[in-house]
Protein backbone atom coordinates (compact mmCIF):
# COMPACT_ATOMS: atom_id res chain seq x y z
CA UNK A 1 0.00 0.00 0.00
CA UNK A 2 1.80 3.10 -1.25
CA UNK A 3 1.35 6.71 -0.24
CA UNK A 4 -1.09 7.33 -3.10
CA UNK A 5 -3.47 4.67 -1.78
CA UNK A 6 -3.29 6.29 1.65
CA UNK A 7 -4.11 9.67 0.09
CA UNK A 8 -7.15 8.21 -1.65
CA UNK A 9 -8.36 6.59 1.57
CA UNK A 10 -7.90 9.83 3.53
CA UNK A 11 -9.72 11.80 0.83
CA UNK A 12 -12.64 9.38 0.83
CA UNK A 13 -12.84 9.43 4.62
CA UNK A 14 -12.72 13.22 4.59
CA UNK A 15 -15.48 13.36 1.95
CA UNK A 16 -17.71 11.07 4.00
CA UNK A 17 -17.17 13.00 7.24
CA UNK A 18 -17.71 16.42 5.68
CA UNK A 19 -20.78 15.29 3.75
CA UNK A 20 -22.41 13.86 6.85
CA UNK A 21 -21.47 16.98 8.81
CA UNK A 22 -23.07 19.16 6.15
CA UNK A 23 -26.14 16.91 6.27
CA UNK A 24 -26.45 17.34 10.01
CA UNK A 25 -25.91 21.12 9.77
CA UNK A 26 -28.64 21.45 7.14
CA UNK A 27 -31.02 19.17 9.05
CA UNK A 28 -30.48 21.10 12.28
CA UNK A 29 -31.01 24.43 10.56
CA UNK A 30 -34.23 23.09 9.03
CA UNK A 31 -35.29 21.96 12.49
CA UNK A 32 -34.66 25.44 13.87
CA UNK A 33 -37.18 26.73 11.33
CA UNK A 34 -39.77 23.95 11.50
CA UNK A 35 -39.99 22.97 15.17
CA UNK A 36 -42.89 24.45 17.14
CA UNK A 37 -41.39 25.87 20.35
CA UNK A 38 -38.14 27.18 21.76
CA UNK A 39 -37.08 24.01 23.57
CA UNK A 40 -37.38 21.71 20.57
CA UNK A 41 -35.56 24.35 18.52
CA UNK A 42 -32.74 24.19 21.07
CA UNK A 43 -32.60 20.44 20.45
CA UNK A 44 -32.19 21.06 16.72
CA UNK A 45 -29.54 23.70 17.37
CA UNK A 46 -27.65 21.21 19.50
CA UNK A 47 -27.55 18.92 16.48
CA UNK A 48 -25.82 21.68 14.49
CA UNK A 49 -23.42 22.50 17.32
CA UNK A 50 -22.19 18.97 18.03
CA UNK A 51 -22.56 16.65 15.05
CA UNK A 52 -22.54 19.19 12.23
CA UNK A 53 -19.56 21.19 13.46
CA UNK A 54 -17.68 18.18 14.82
CA UNK A 55 -17.92 16.03 11.70
CA UNK A 56 -16.94 18.86 9.34
CA UNK A 57 -13.93 19.85 11.47
CA UNK A 58 -12.78 16.22 11.87
CA UNK A 59 -13.09 15.90 8.10
CA UNK A 60 -10.84 18.97 7.76
CA UNK A 61 -8.31 17.32 10.10
CA UNK A 62 -7.69 14.56 7.56
CA UNK A 63 -6.79 17.14 4.89
CA UNK A 64 -4.08 19.00 6.81
CA UNK A 65 -0.36 18.33 6.50
CA UNK A 66 0.92 20.22 9.51
CA UNK A 67 0.40 19.05 13.04
CA UNK A 68 -0.42 22.49 14.47
CA UNK A 69 -3.45 22.72 12.19
CA UNK A 70 -4.83 19.49 13.63
CA UNK A 71 -4.22 20.82 17.15
CA UNK A 72 -6.07 24.06 16.36
CA UNK A 73 -9.02 22.19 14.86
CA UNK A 74 -9.11 19.98 17.96
CA UNK A 75 -9.12 23.09 20.15
CA UNK A 76 -12.10 24.52 18.23
CA UNK A 77 -13.99 21.21 18.60
CA UNK A 78 -13.15 21.02 22.32
CA UNK A 79 -14.21 24.61 22.93
CA UNK A 80 -17.54 24.26 21.12
CA UNK A 81 -18.07 20.93 22.90
CA UNK A 82 -18.03 22.76 26.22
CA UNK A 83 -19.62 26.11 25.33
CA UNK A 84 -22.62 24.83 23.37
CA UNK A 85 -24.29 23.08 26.35
CA UNK A 86 -23.49 26.08 28.55
CA UNK A 87 -25.19 28.46 26.14
CA UNK A 88 -28.18 26.15 25.78
CA UNK A 89 -28.44 25.85 29.57
CA UNK A 90 -28.40 29.62 30.06
CA UNK A 91 -30.93 30.16 27.29
CA UNK A 92 -33.27 27.41 28.51
CA UNK A 93 -33.14 28.76 32.04
CA UNK A 94 -33.87 32.27 30.85
CA UNK A 95 -36.77 30.96 28.76
CA UNK A 96 -38.18 28.95 31.68
CA UNK A 97 -37.82 31.98 33.92
CA UNK A 98 -39.83 33.93 31.37
CA UNK A 99 -42.65 31.35 31.52
CA UNK A 100 -42.07 29.84 28.08
CA UNK A 101 -42.92 26.21 28.91
CA UNK A 102 -46.65 26.72 29.55
CA UNK A 103 -47.84 25.86 26.02
CA UNK A 104 -46.43 22.43 25.20
CA UNK A 105 -45.10 20.75 28.30
CA UNK A 106 -48.40 20.04 30.19
CA UNK A 107 -49.58 17.70 27.39
CA UNK A 108 -46.54 15.52 27.86
CA UNK A 109 -47.14 15.38 31.60
CA UNK A 110 -50.77 14.32 31.16
CA UNK A 111 -49.87 11.33 29.02
CA UNK A 112 -46.98 10.29 31.24
CA UNK A 113 -48.59 10.71 34.65
CA UNK A 114 -51.09 7.77 34.55
CA UNK A 115 -48.42 5.38 33.29
CA UNK A 116 -46.19 6.30 36.18
CA UNK A 117 -48.98 5.65 38.65
CA UNK A 118 -49.65 2.22 37.12
CA UNK A 119 -45.97 1.38 37.31
CA UNK A 120 -45.87 2.46 40.93
CA UNK A 121 -48.86 0.31 42.02
CA UNK B 1 -10.93 21.69 -3.41
CA UNK B 2 -14.34 20.56 -4.60
CA UNK B 3 -15.08 19.08 -1.20
CA UNK B 4 -14.31 22.34 0.63
CA UNK B 5 -16.50 24.33 -1.74
CA UNK B 6 -19.40 21.91 -1.25
CA UNK B 7 -19.03 22.08 2.54
CA UNK B 8 -18.86 25.89 2.42
CA UNK B 9 -22.05 26.06 0.33
CA UNK B 10 -23.84 23.69 2.74
CA UNK B 11 -22.76 25.77 5.73
CA UNK B 12 -23.90 28.96 3.98
CA UNK B 13 -27.34 27.46 3.28
CA UNK B 14 -27.64 26.34 6.90
CA UNK B 15 -26.69 29.87 8.01
CA UNK B 16 -29.41 31.29 5.78
CA UNK B 17 -32.01 28.94 7.26
CA UNK B 18 -30.95 29.89 10.78
CA UNK B 19 -31.13 33.58 9.88
CA UNK B 20 -34.74 33.13 8.75
CA UNK B 21 -35.56 32.05 12.30
CA UNK B 22 -33.55 34.98 13.64
CA UNK B 23 -35.67 37.43 11.66
CA UNK B 24 -39.08 35.81 12.14
CA UNK B 25 -38.64 34.37 15.65
CA UNK B 26 -41.64 35.14 17.81
CA UNK B 27 -39.69 35.55 21.06
CA UNK B 28 -36.32 37.04 21.85
CA UNK B 29 -35.03 33.58 22.87
CA UNK B 30 -35.64 32.22 19.38
CA UNK B 31 -33.60 35.08 17.99
CA UNK B 32 -30.75 34.53 20.43
CA UNK B 33 -30.71 30.80 19.61
CA UNK B 34 -30.69 31.44 15.87
CA UNK B 35 -27.93 34.05 16.10
CA UNK B 36 -25.86 31.68 18.26
CA UNK B 37 -26.26 28.93 15.67
CA UNK B 38 -25.31 31.36 12.92
CA UNK B 39 -22.16 32.31 14.81
CA UNK B 40 -21.23 28.68 15.38
CA UNK B 41 -21.67 27.98 11.68
CA UNK B 42 -19.53 31.04 10.92
CA UNK B 43 -16.67 29.41 12.85
CA UNK B 44 -16.86 26.41 10.52
CA UNK B 45 -17.21 28.63 7.47
CA UNK B 46 -14.01 30.51 8.36
CA UNK B 47 -12.15 27.22 8.90
CA UNK B 48 -13.39 25.73 5.62
CA UNK B 49 -12.53 28.94 3.76
CA UNK B 50 -9.02 28.79 5.17
CA UNK B 51 -8.61 25.30 3.73
CA UNK B 52 -10.19 26.42 0.44
CA UNK B 53 -7.63 29.18 0.02
CA UNK B 54 -4.73 27.07 1.36
CA UNK B 55 -4.25 29.48 4.25
CA UNK B 56 -4.64 27.51 7.51
CA UNK B 57 -3.88 30.67 9.53
CA UNK B 58 -7.60 31.36 9.29
CA UNK B 59 -8.04 28.77 12.04
CA UNK B 60 -6.80 31.31 14.60
CA UNK B 61 -9.60 33.65 13.55
CA UNK B 62 -12.09 30.78 13.77
CA UNK B 63 -10.96 29.98 17.32
CA UNK B 64 -11.31 33.64 18.31
CA UNK B 65 -14.73 33.80 16.73
CA UNK B 66 -15.84 30.79 18.78
CA UNK B 67 -14.73 32.56 21.97
CA UNK B 68 -16.44 35.85 21.07
CA UNK B 69 -19.61 34.03 20.01
CA UNK B 70 -19.87 32.27 23.36
CA UNK B 71 -19.23 35.41 25.41
CA UNK B 72 -21.69 37.44 23.35
CA UNK B 73 -24.48 34.89 23.55
CA UNK B 74 -24.14 34.44 27.31
CA UNK B 75 -23.99 38.22 27.79
CA UNK B 76 -27.14 38.83 25.74
CA UNK B 77 -28.98 35.97 27.49
CA UNK B 78 -28.00 37.35 30.87
CA UNK B 79 -29.09 40.83 29.89
CA UNK B 80 -32.48 39.54 28.72
CA UNK B 81 -33.00 37.52 31.88
CA UNK B 82 -31.71 39.91 34.56
CA UNK B 83 -31.92 43.27 32.86
CA UNK B 84 -28.22 43.82 33.61
CA UNK B 85 -24.92 42.20 32.68
CA UNK B 86 -23.47 42.61 36.15
CA UNK B 87 -24.88 41.21 39.37
CA UNK B 88 -28.63 41.73 39.62
CA UNK B 89 -29.30 42.71 43.25
CA UNK B 90 -32.87 41.38 43.45
CA UNK B 91 -32.14 38.02 41.72
CA UNK B 92 -28.91 37.14 43.47
CA UNK B 93 -30.19 33.66 44.43
CA UNK B 94 -30.68 32.63 40.79
CA UNK B 95 -27.01 32.35 39.98
CA UNK B 96 -24.88 33.99 37.34
CA UNK B 97 -26.44 32.98 34.05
Amino acid sequence: MGPETLDIILDALSWILMASGAFFALTGALGIIRFPDIFSRMHAAGMVDTLGIGLILVGLMFQSDERIVVVKLGLIILFIFFTSPTTTFALARAALDDGMSADTLPDLNKTEAPENQKGGS
Amino acid sequence: MMMFAAAAVAVLVAMGLALVRAFTGPTVFDRILAVNTTGTLTVVLIAVYGFLENRPDFLDIALLYALINFIGTVAVTKYVKFGATGVAPDKRDQGDI
